[in-house]
């Protein structure tokens, strides 16, 4: 029997295994929602407030699931709105199908109302994108876009439908199963022997590992790897939550705003380990960071990262899973007591400067407001390790990064490669979405002012959102850069807004308080978390807190900042 | 150590290829010297001969960069000494008596055709290697160059092997 395009979409999305997926409806995929109204029962749509945030939270739904996230937007202004949550996705390696609407097969190329060229907009930003023009081939490719979405390296894909092929009738036959990635590369002997033989012979071995041991599943291979070699764990930004906080080797994130044992400890190693990681500048530096007796192994399941930022000595391709239990198998079980020693002293000192840094910044507030770590073990103190910790981008999110004591894959959801301000409420809607779990969105007044109208959505599909604004009325973390590289002159990054957040919260229909004080903060944070629907807590800080330690950009580690008297 | 490299690409023979090959250069800040596409003995595939310059590191990421694309099915580095190199040049001349013969002698021993004449102007085809253009056109230039075309590189490697993908 001959279906409509529109409907052959709503099929495939069922039949790739798409139970929850998100958009904004348009004139162009007019068509689209009318086949989503039929299909109610067995696919849900939710509409977001905007369209990058519904991007955002079929971005939040695949990083909290590692399902292939679906967001729908019309063509025009609703395609460019999914732009920026597009290349976010980009950035951080996560699987997503965009699909569009475009203006009729013999409208494009004429600057018909609402016509973009998207599929030439997001070339860059997308692993592959495709415009449908003939409905013989919509099935199929969409089955193709969701197989290049979460095949190999993962991440988004765009598929651009111009309204007549939604509305043309075409034979339909449904698959009875997802599509299955495109096979995965395994890593070669000879380059594990070599691995291997470099671990072998090390004396102090460091594992840096990023994102893709979420995506390939490797956490627990990670972890035996330094068990069994005797090695120190830190990670990336975007690493985090997959080993525990808790684990003994785990020295946290490094880099930029990383830990002080874990920064360093990377530095001082004679052999680095990356495991699933781009060395990003913010998170690796350049390879002016390693000192040049320093080995590194890279392993990624890319083949265009090894070498591309810091050229490794064994650089292999392979699914970090596979390659990692074989090498496990190849290493020597190895003790490196002088190395930990050495991670011993590393840790102290990061005591000492932590602690320092907090008092430096609790004499500067005087007693007033309340610090951000403060405000991070009120709310973990209560969450649960199961809730889903998302954050903005900017101080609140470095902080959150370095404090939040995250124990499980897939509960840190964050924006790491593209930095986007304006990605927690939409992710969060999207992770809450997926999961039914607890999702605490930690943000600041700047981020905030960029997403906040997502709690129009929160409260409609009433999800357990907690929003933690840590409200300084800066914004914060260009600010900080201007104090210490741009004598103090601080350029627009003071708002001066008076917005009232607990009342705007109030105004959405969601609940909401101010804290100022640790007996407010405690009070609210009991509230929000037994709360079931969203809840927004305003906490007020000071404008003057510095994310500690940072390393300038471009800097060595013996420019690391640990404390500003 | 900075030096040209010649690779052809077959890709898919769809829309918009082109564009995703050269604008993976465009965003890694690679620069293209030349850059030709054709089909191939095969229609569904098209075959595009890249020229750049770079180190070996440059070309390595090219390679890896280039694989990534969906619609590229083989990349392939063609060895320079075992390659034959090819470039197509049109170029129009004045056409004055006075320089008419020592236009003539060049388009002999370069074996360049002349492919229009009129009263006033001359056009030479001339094939052959990216330095044989060059020294070509050098010649040329004192007698006038109206105006000229080059096809950018195309290249086929000697003997049995082929830069295929229908296998």
């Amino acid at each position: 029997m001959k279906i409509s395009g529109a409907k052959i979409v709503v099929e495939t999305l069922i039949e790739q295994g798409c139970d929850t997926i998100f958009g904004y409806p348009g004139g162009q995929v007019i068509d689209l929602f009318d086949e989503l109204y039929s299909a109610e029962s067995r696919i849900k749509h939710i509409i977001a407030a905007h369209e990058q945030g519904a991007a955002h939270a079929a971005d939040g739904y695949a990083r909290s699931t590692g399902k292939v996230g679906v967001v729908i937007a019309t063509s025009g202004p609703g395609a460019t709105n999914l732009v920026t949550g597009i290349a976010t996705a980009y950035l951080d390696s996560v699987p997503m199908v965009a699909i569009t609407g475009n203006v009729a097969c013999s409208l494009i190329g004429r600057d018909s109302f609402q016509e973009v060229d998207i599929v030439g907009i997001t070339m860059p930003i997308t692993k592959h994108n495709f415009i449908v023009k003939d409905i013989k081939e919509l099935a199929d490719t969409l089955r193709t876009a969701f197989k290049i979405a979460k095949s190999g390296r993962q991440g988004p894909v765009l598929v651009d439908i111009p309204q007549d092929v939604q509305q043309a009738l075409c034979e339909y036959e449904s698959n009875a199963q997802p599509v299955i990635p495109y096979p995965l590369t395994f890593a070669s002997e000879d380059k594990l022997q070599k691995a291997a033989a470099l671990i072998n012979s090390c004396e102090k071995p460091y594992i840096y590992f990023g994102g893709g041991v979420i995506s390939g599943k490797a956490s627990q291979q990670v972890t035996a790897l330094a068990e069994k070699i005797d090695a120190p764990l830190g990670c990336s930004l975007m690493g985090l939550s997959a080993v525990s906080c808790d684990h003994p080797r785990f020295l946290g994130m490094q880099g930029m705003h990383g830990h002080f044992a874990s920064t360093v400890a990377q530095n001082e190693a004679d052999l680095v380990i990356a495991l699933g990681v781009r060395f990003s500048n913010r998170a690796a530096g350049d390879d002016s960071r390693y000192p040049k007796h320093t080995s590194i192994i890279h392993i990624d399941i890319d083949g265009a990262e090894l070498h591309k930022n810091v050229p490794a000595d064994v650089a292999i391709k392979g699914d970090l899973h596979d390659s990692l239990e074989r090498l496990i198998a190849m290493a020597e079980e190895k003790k490196h007591p002088q190395w930990w020693e050495r991670i011993g002293q590393l840790r102290t000192e990061e005591k000492t400067h932590t602690a320092a840094a907090l008092s430096a910044a609790k004499a500067r507030r005087g007693g007033r407001k309340l610090s951000p770590y403060e405000i991070i073990d009120a709310i973990s103190s209560r969450a649960g390790e199961d809730a889903v910790i998302v954050t903005d981008v900017g101080q609140h999110q470095m902080w959150t990064a370095q404090r939040y004591p995250l124990k499980k894959p897939r509960t840190f959801l964050s924006s790491g490669g593209l930095g986007t301000m304006g990605f927690g409420l939409g992710a969060a809607v999207g992770a809450a979405c997926a999961t039914g779990r607890r999702c605490i969105l930690f943000t600041g007044d700047g981020s905030f002012g960029m997403d906040l109208c997502e709690l129009a959505t929160a409260v409609s599909q009433k999800l357990p959102i907690t929003v933690v604004i840590m409200n300084n009325g800066v914004l914060g973390m260009v600010r900080q850069m201007q104090t210490l590289f741009y004598d103090k002159r601080y350029s627009n990054t003071t708002l001066d807004r008076s917005t009232d957040f607990a009342k705007l919260a109030e105004a959405f229909g969601a609940k909401g308080g101010h804290a100022a004080s640790a007996e407010e903060l405690e009070k609210l944070a009991d509230e929000a978390l037994s709360c079931n629907t969203p809840f927004v807590i305003d906490c007020e800080v000071d404008s003057d807190e510095l994310v500690l330690p940072m390393l300038p950009n471009g800097g060595s580690i013996d420019d690391m900042i640990t404390e500003i008297k | 150590m900075e030096q040209q490299y010649v690779i052809g690409v077959i890709v898919a023979n769809v829309s918009g290829v082109l564009s995703r090959v050269s604008g993976m250069f465009t965003r890694r800040g690679f620069n293209i010297d030349s850059l030709t596409v054709g089909e191939t003995e095969s229609s569904g595939f098209s075959r595009i001969t890249i020229a750049f310059h770079g180190d070996e590191d440059i070309k390595e990421r090219i390679l890896q960069q280039l694989q990534k694309l969906h619609d590229v099915r083989e990349v392939e580095v063609l060895d320079n000494k075992d390659t034959v190199i090819r470039e197509l040049l049109l170029i129009k001349v004045r056409n004055k008596a006075e320089i008419r013969q020592d236009i003539m002698t060049a388009v002999e021993i370069f074996r360049s055709k002349i492919v229009d004449y009129s009263p006033t102007s001359l056009t030479c085809e001339l094939t052959g290697e990216t330095s044989k253009i060059d020294a070509f056109i050098e010649l040329l230039k004192p007698f006038g160059i109206m105006e000229m075309c080059r096809t950018g590189i195309v290249a086929i490697e000697r003997g049995e092997n082929c830069l295929k993908t229908v296998k």
